[in-house]
């Protein structure tokens, strides 16, 4: 099994919190297990009630589910969250660039950084938009970086989505319950707040709009209410103040985007389309999408509408391509990368695919393709026939997957059956990028996986979600007499 | 604003008003199941299916006329397209697509109310039927409030539009029905029975203290239609709802700078409920009255839908 796990909030220790957090330590002390029960259900029952649900597929009977809210937060300090930062606008700054390059000279092919074949024999590569630059050269204007830790200071990229990535609205809904139901944690600790968000994506979108002047219109492009991140698509919209419109509320004329209102058709510039590439627009890709635009894609290529995040992302959140990012940071930046990656091993390449072969009950092996937990070997607590499974599999196909040793991700506590113990998490903080530059709003998504010993968080697969709390390095307002040298964010 | 999100919208402010309308029919005919002294019970339900056009539909299920049957056809039965339960169905898959056009409240109300019928199949007794009618009637009114706090906009007046497009073809229906088919031969217009149903269907629209307030006097078919026909102080009069939704109309007409047929044909029907007096209508005949204003309504409705390109 792995060993025993960092905790975030008690560290190694196991029962003493680490000075920083003494006050939250003494806050779950202080706290009875039967209350945090009942506000983790009054929390629940809020986001049933708001409709906070996703849908899970081909699950009719309970079409609409909540992710389970967990009530205790998690905390990162001022520093911790600068360096963090630091690592995520580097890393950012780097996946764009590349994406340029890609789509542009190749410089990083002709260099011999990344190998050709990877790139451009790549199913996300979208060859027809070579020599594209979208406006204002930004293509992953939102990026969801999935962060895990092992240590103090050890935090690692497991995943850089790049394409379309969901949660911000649990960062957003999670810290207005928490408000509301443990305002006491807000007097003990000062958080950057979050509810900027909206504000700060608003600004990007408008940002990138192709024409300049007149004030741009921006919309929010969903598949329709039956997708599964659909009211994520709802209160983006809502929050920003911005129409949501679905595939059929569009029209392209001429290469030029139009909305169909009741006062007649309205131009768009920028749509924030929570569609995938594949499905975007009928004449270009999967013919058969019921929810595409037509035209949209010709739309774009003449330069008449931005889109976020711009097609053709995904050759930077490939997985093969992932074990390169640390390459791709050190070409573009000319740093190393502040955020190292999990070590990877490339099964394409036949020294890896032995060590996988012969390590397989201790590694995490990956479909290249996949998401959501979906093609996942976890090796440590995988059945025999699974291992086999995979085995087989990996020698069939060894491009498809790569392999990553099994980490000790951290821990933090969590309200469970037992009582308040420690589960594994993860991390996706959200990073804006428009055209004047790179923005992260303090706060992300924790998932937690809500089963002892797993470490699965994927909301599919019976994870959770959690507030995730970036101490401030400022005293905040809420703060008042009484609480001693525990009120001031030591950051 | 989208087509699409005004059209929802609009039917979001149709269902809701059905939704709250029948659940006033049940709640007033419960009451004059229990006030006949005589069994009249299964007129009293035949009514109430009849207002709502679900005799077929209620046949087809096989059930007997009573009061558990009707009401939980009425209320939850899934199968029936304008039960209360299909209504907020429809009312919330329409508030889910266009959420970012409602506030949270009511978003909540409409949510709320869907959840608290979810798992529903049998209505129980009279008492548990009138708890669960309360319970539907709390959350429309609270639909209603969060309408009343909404910003003066598009969203707010196709939500209206709706309800008041509702309300006509509802009360409408209902007079209709009370009047023509329900006394039981050899009763007297007049008689305790008759007295009753004209009480039942003052109780189904909210208007019983509305009708001493106007007219101060004791309940007399022909004044109850007046109120229910002419008089637009009650809001849920044919001339009330014609005035809304000429209002709302013209609303959406003013931020868009144009009007269109509906706009036309709305304010035509109102000039000529202002000059239809109550006799008038006995004269023509009550029954051929309401159908043609049914017809009138349902041409105002499609009007509508193609004004805003409803699609």
């Amino acid at each position: 099994m792995t060993p025993p796990a960092f905790d975030e909030i008690f560290g190694t220790s196991g029962s003493t919190p680490r000075d920083e957090f003494a006050a939250l330590g003494a806050w779950l002390d202080e706290t009875p297990g039967e209350e945090l029960d009942r506000r983790q259900k009054a929390a629940e029952a809020a986001f049933r009630q708001l409709g906070i649900t996703f849908a899970v597929y081909g699950d009719e009977d309970s079409a609409e589910r909540i992710i389970p809210f967990d009530i205790v937060p998690r905390i990162f300090t001022h520093r911790e969250w600068t360096k963090l930062s630091e690592g995520l606008v580097q890393r950012t700054e780097a996946i764009n660039a590349f994406l340029r390059d890609v789509y542009g000279e190749r410089k990083i092919i002709a260099d011999g950084v990344v190998p050709e074949a990877l790139v451009l024999g790549n199913p996300q590569f979208r060859g027809m938009l070579d020599g594209q630059k979208p406006p204002h050269g930004v293509f992953a204007h939102i990026c969801g970086i999935d962060l895990v830790r092992t240590g103090p200071d050890d935090f690692f990229v497991l995943e850089d989505n790049a394409r379309t990535p969901s949660g911000v609205s649990y960062m957003l809904e999670n810290r207005e319950a928490m408000l509301r139901l443990c305002p006491e944690i807000f007097h003990r600790f000062s958080v950057c707040p979050v509810d900027r968000y909206p504000d700060a994506l608003r600004e990007t979108l408008r940002s990138v709009a192709p024409r300049g002047g007149s004030e741009p219109v921006c919309v929010v492009l969903t598949p329709g209410h039956f997708n599964s991140a659909f009211y994520e698509h709802s209160f983006l919209a809502d929050t920003m103040g911005i129409e949501l419109v679905e595939p059929a509320d569009l029209e392209v004329d001429d290469d030029i985007v139009w909305m169909r209102t009741i006062d007649g058709r309205v131009r768009v510039d920028v749509i924030y389309r929570r569609i995938d590439d594949d499905y975007i627009d009928p004449l270009v890709f999967k013919a058969d999408s019921m929810l595409g635009v037509p035209g949209l894609i010709a739309a774009y290529l003449a330069g008449n509408v931005a889109l976020v995040n711009a097609p053709g992302t995904g050759i930077a959140d490939d997985k093969a391509i992932y074990s390169y990012m640390p390459e791709i940071v050190k070409y573009y930046s000319g740093q190393d990368a502040k955020l190292p990656n999990v070590e990877t091993y490339r099964c394409r390449e036949a020294s890896a695919l032995q060590y996988t072969l012969d390590n397989l009950e201790k590694l995490v092996v990956k479909l290249v393709d996949g998401s959501g937990g979906y093609g996942m070997l976890v090796g440590p607590t995988a059945a025999k026939a699974q291992i086999e499974e995979f085995r087989a599999a990996l020698i069939a196909e060894p491009h498809r997957y790569i392999a990553q040793p099994t980490l000790a991700l951290s821990t933090v506590p969590t309200l469970t059956e037992q009582g308040v113990a420690p589960r594994h998490v993860d991390f996706r903080p959200f990073v804006l990028t428009g055209s004047k530059g790179v923005h992260i709003v303090p706060g992300g998504l924790t998932r937690v996986a809500l089963k002892e010993g797993s470490l699965v968080v994927n909301s599919s697969q019976g994870g959770g979600t959690k507030d995730s709390l970036i101490l401030s390095n400022v005293p905040g307002q809420w703060q008042s007499q009484g609480f001693g040298g525990q009120m001031q964010g030591q950051g | 604003m989208l087509s699409r999100t005004a059209a929802s919208l609009y039917w979001i402010g149709r269902y809701v008003e059905r939704a709250e309308f029948t659940a006033r029919l049940i709640e007033a005919t419960l009451r004059l199941d229990a006030l006949s002294a005589r069994p009249a019970g299964k007129t009293a339900w035949e009514s109430a299916l009849l207002v709502v056009g679900a005799e077929a539909g209620f046949a087809a299920t096989g059930a007997e006329t009573g009061q558990r049957e009707v009401s939980a056809f009425l209320s939850v039965a899934p199968d029936n397209p304008s039960s209360i339960r299909s209504c907020l169905d429809s009312a919330r898959w329409n508030a889910k697509s266009v959420r970012t056009a409602l506030t949270r409240d009511a978003w909540e109300t409409i949510n709320r109310a869907w959840l608290g019928l979810r798992n529903i199949s049998d209505m129980g007794d009279s008492r548990a039927t009138l708890a669960m009618i309360e319970r539907v009637r709390a959350e429309t009114r609270g639909f209603e409030g969060a309408l009343g706090r909404m910003l003066r906009n598009e969203a707010y007046a196709f939500l209206g539009l709706g309800a008041a497009i509702e309300r006509a073809d509802n009360t409408a229906r209902l007079i209709d029905v009370k009047y023509h088919l329900l006394l039981p031969e050899g009763e007297i217009v007049g008689g305790i029975i008759d007295r009753d149903q004209w009480t039942t269907i003052l109780h189904t629209v909210s208007a019983n203290t509305a009708y001493r307030w106007l007219y101060r006097e004791e309940l007399k078919p022909w004044l109850v239609a007046d109120m229910l026909i002419c008089r637009r102080e009650l809001p849920r009069s044919l001339a009330g709802s014609a005035l809304e939704v000429v209002g709302h109309l013209a609303f959406i007409g003013k931020l868009l700078s144009r009007q269109g047929e509906a706009d036309r044909l709305a304010r035509r029907r109102l000039d000529k409920l202002g000059n239809t007096s109550i006799d008038s209508v006995f004269a023509r005949g009550l029954h051929e009255y309401l159908e043609s204003f049914l017809i009138e309504n349902a041409m105002i409705d499609r009007a509508i839908a193609a004004q805003f390109k409803f699609g």
